[in-house]
């Protein structure tokens, strides 16, 4: 009977907890259907959208023979569901360009003596050059090339040239992984990681920024002075701006001493990404400030916006494996630009012309969040204000 | 000296000058149909039971909620349209500890400083610290203060731009008697610079020290005057009984009409009707261990009789 009542007794006070913590999670609507909206979401995005064996590889293609044979071996190739030929560049230095600015991810190169040194029983060669900053994206594409070529072959070559049919070294695949020729992901994911630490702190640190101020009711202070919005807004993100770049600098530190890589292109151009990129995430921790009302929310919404930043920008995962709903997602996310960019020129040495498209988009990004921020950031109460005591 | 000359004259603008206010949060009115008129220069008391609108009411004054309806003035300035000039001449005080915990005392008035864009800003905290008897302190992180302390530090922050109007949301809730008086005298020092305060507040002795008294009860005001005004024209009848075991009386009288309150060992009783509370009363009196007369109603009484009022009202 002792026991009994002991017993009861923990359990009593023990609901008394669990009730006073669900009461308010539950009142607390915003942070509750986050709770289960999260991982719903998370799981069909991330489900759906990651795809480490990307297909549909843009590719070019510099023929400079013609023929039946290199038309069966462009044909296998494109058969193996990796590689689409979306360009035919004119010259090299065309399709140099396409690579660079990763309009393309293959560049396959077929020299003109292809089909005559196949029929003089010459080994043949087909060049191809991959973009192998991202050796995740290329690698099945690349395996799977061998053996279709091989297949393509065997069929083709009949007559006097089925003696080659047989063997597998009929055509010699030379291949470069340009840019990163040992085919390091340290060197893909760095670049990357550059963008996911920016994206956290700066996402993370203005949503708190504001919010706490509500939170701690230092808000209504402020909003009884003749401080403007737009003057709360700039002052917020400066001192976040410098934290941005200093943090930015440490980790371009560490690259260069840690794992050596330093930045192939221009630094000040790479330096015109990071400050657009760091803009663009304040903005959004911003605006994330000004639909929540405390520091849980802010911090649950900034996930929200982080998750999809780390799996759907193209920094864990091949960003061309994803379907197409989800690069158009993707292609709303600054880091997915600010990737682009710190690849392109940290290993590629992409020049401004290169990474143009991608400082467009992150200055678009900047200008819709911003005025999204300014449009909700409001000078009243009104919002906010719960009847008062 | 004009802002002297300003507030003597009698035909000068009222600093506050609200008509039918109304605030709704969702389907409850929190102020409704609230018109509130302060002259210059009168510390005015702002009184109310809890979730009475008055904490919305100096908001909506300050600009910082928008009234759902009404019109009104404060400081000459257009309630709505001109927030701006509004909120430069005008101190706010909110309930909650509005300055920053993580700053220190002199770096929460800097803060303040430059928000209004004041000149001499080192001689201006340093004043205000001095005033404050705060100077030896003012490296102190704010969040490390006393309640008392932190309430005279947000009036010293909130009077740094030298406003004509102070709004102050019970701004001694929970200090000690020694801090409240403290800061009243403070209140009242800005008050004889020129200064309209309207301050609310749940202590009676404080709206004794307001010069007149706004009372307001679930979104409606019920009364507004001085405070000899507002007992006289509540037409309470009160009388008190002394003696052995009178408060004890308290629970024997209490009925509809009737209100009957223990104060230490004497029992204070009220009605609006006379001959009722007379007959009430009339089974105790012959008892001889009990002494009765007849006394003014107090502040209180008065406010527990309109809240009654306001009660029947918003419920008939």
């Amino acid at each position: 009977m002792f026991y009994g009542a002991a017993v009861r007794g923990f359990l009593v006070r023990l609901a008394a907890i669990v009730i006073k913590e669900v009461v308010p999670l539950m009142r607390d609507r915003l942070s509750f259907s986050l709770m289960f909206a999260m991982p719903i979401l998370e799981l069909l995005l991330f489900g759906y959208a990651i795809n480490t064996d990307p297909r549909q590889l843009p590719t070019a293609v510099i023929a400079a023979d013609q023929s039946r044979i290199t038309r069966t071996v462009l044909t296998a190739l494109a058969n193996t569901g990796y590689m689409v030929f979306t360009h035919h560049p004119e010259s090299e230095a065309e399709a140099n360009a396409l690579l660079q600015s990763g309009d393309v991810q293959f560049v396959i190169r077929i020299p003109s003596d292809f089909t005559r040194r196949l029929i003089r029983g010459e080994r043949s060669q087909l060049l191809i050059d991959a973009d192998a900053t991202d050796p995740m994206a290329i690698s099945s594409s690349l395996a799977a090339a061998r053996p279709a070529i091989d297949r393509a072959l065997r069929n083709d070559l009949v007559g006097p040239l089925a003696e080659w049919a047989g063997r597998d070294d009929a055509v010699e695949l030379v291949l470069h992984r340009r840019y990163n020729p040992e085919g390091k992901s340290r060197l893909n994911i760095i670049p990357g990681l550059l963008a996911v630490i920016l994206s956290v702190s700066m996402v993370l640190m203005t949503a708190l920024a504001i919010t706490r101020e509500r939170e701690h009711g230092t808000m209504e202070t402020l909003l009884a002075t003749p401080v403007r919005p737009i003057e709360v807004m700039i002052g917020k993100i400066v001192p976040y701006f410098a934290v941005g770049v200093m943090q930015t600098v440490v980790v371009l530190l560490l690259a260069w001493l840690l794992f050596d890589i330093g930045v192939e292109g221009s630094f000040s151009l790479l330096m015109l990404g990071t400050a657009l990129f760091i803009c663009a995430n304040l903005a959004i921790g911003f605006t994330i400030s000004t639909v929540t009302v405390s520091q849980l929310q802010a911090t649950q919404v900034s996930f929200f916006v982080l998750l999809p930043t780390i799996l759907l920008s193209g920094f864990m995962f091949p960003f061309r494996g994803m379907p197409q709903w989800a690069q158009w997602l993707g292609e709303c996310l600054p880091a997915t630009h600010f990737i682009r960019i710190t690849r392109g020129v940290m290993l590629k040495g992409s020049t401004f012309e290169a990474v143009d498209q991608e400082l467009v988009a992150l200055i678009i990004i900047v200008i819709a969040t911003a005025t999204l921020a300014i449009s909700r950031y409001r000078l009243t109460l009104d919002a906010a204000a719960k009847p008062a005591a | 000296m004009g802002l002297a000359l300003t507030i003597g004259s009698p035909d000068t603008t009222l600093a506050i000058d609200v008509h039918d206010l109304v605030k709704r949060y969702g389907t409850r009115t929190v102020v409704d149909r609230v018109s509130l008129t302060v002259a210059p220069g009168r510390v005015c008391g702002f009184l109310g039971p809890n979730g009475s609108g008055k904490t919305t009411m100096l908001r909506m004054i300050c600009g910082l909620l928008t009234p759902d309806s009404g019109h009104g003035t404060c400081l000459g300035h257009d309630l709505v349209r001109e927030r701006e000039a509004i909120k430069r001449q005008t101190g706010y005080m909110s309930q909650r500890f509005g300055l920053y915990d993580e700053l220190t005392i002199r770096e929460n008035l800097e803060f303040i400083g430059r928000v209004y864009a004041l000149d001499r800003l080192r001689e201006r905290v340093d004043e205000a610290l001095e005033r404050l008897g705060l100077a030896t302190r003012q490296r102190q992180i704010a969040g490390s203060l006393s309640g008392g302390w932190k309430q005279r530090l947000a009036l010293a922050a909130c009077v740094m731009h030298s406003p004509r109007l102070l709004l102050l949301d019970e701004p001694t809730a929970g200090v000690d008697p020694k801090a409240r008086r403290a800061f009243w005298d403070e209140i009242h020092a800005y008050a004889a610079q020129g200064m309209t305060v309207l301050v609310s507040t749940h202590y009676m002795d404080e709206a004794e020290r307001c010069h007149d008294i706004a009372y307001i009860a679930y979104g409606e005001l019920m009364a507004r005057g001085t405070v000899r005004e507002i007992v006289a024209g509540s037409g309470l009848h009160a009388f008190v009984a002394s003696g052995e075991g009178a408060d004890r009386l308290a629970n024997l009288l209490r009925q509809p009409g009737i209100t009957a309150a223990a104060f230490g060992t004497t029992l204070h009783v009220c009605s609006p009707e006379r001959d009722a509370l007379l007959a009430a009363i009339a089974p105790f009196r012959s008892d001889a261990t009990f002494e009765w007369r007849e006394a003014d109603p107090t502040l209180e009484d008065t406010f527990i009789q309109l809240m009654a009022t306001a009660r029947d009202n918003s419920e008939g």
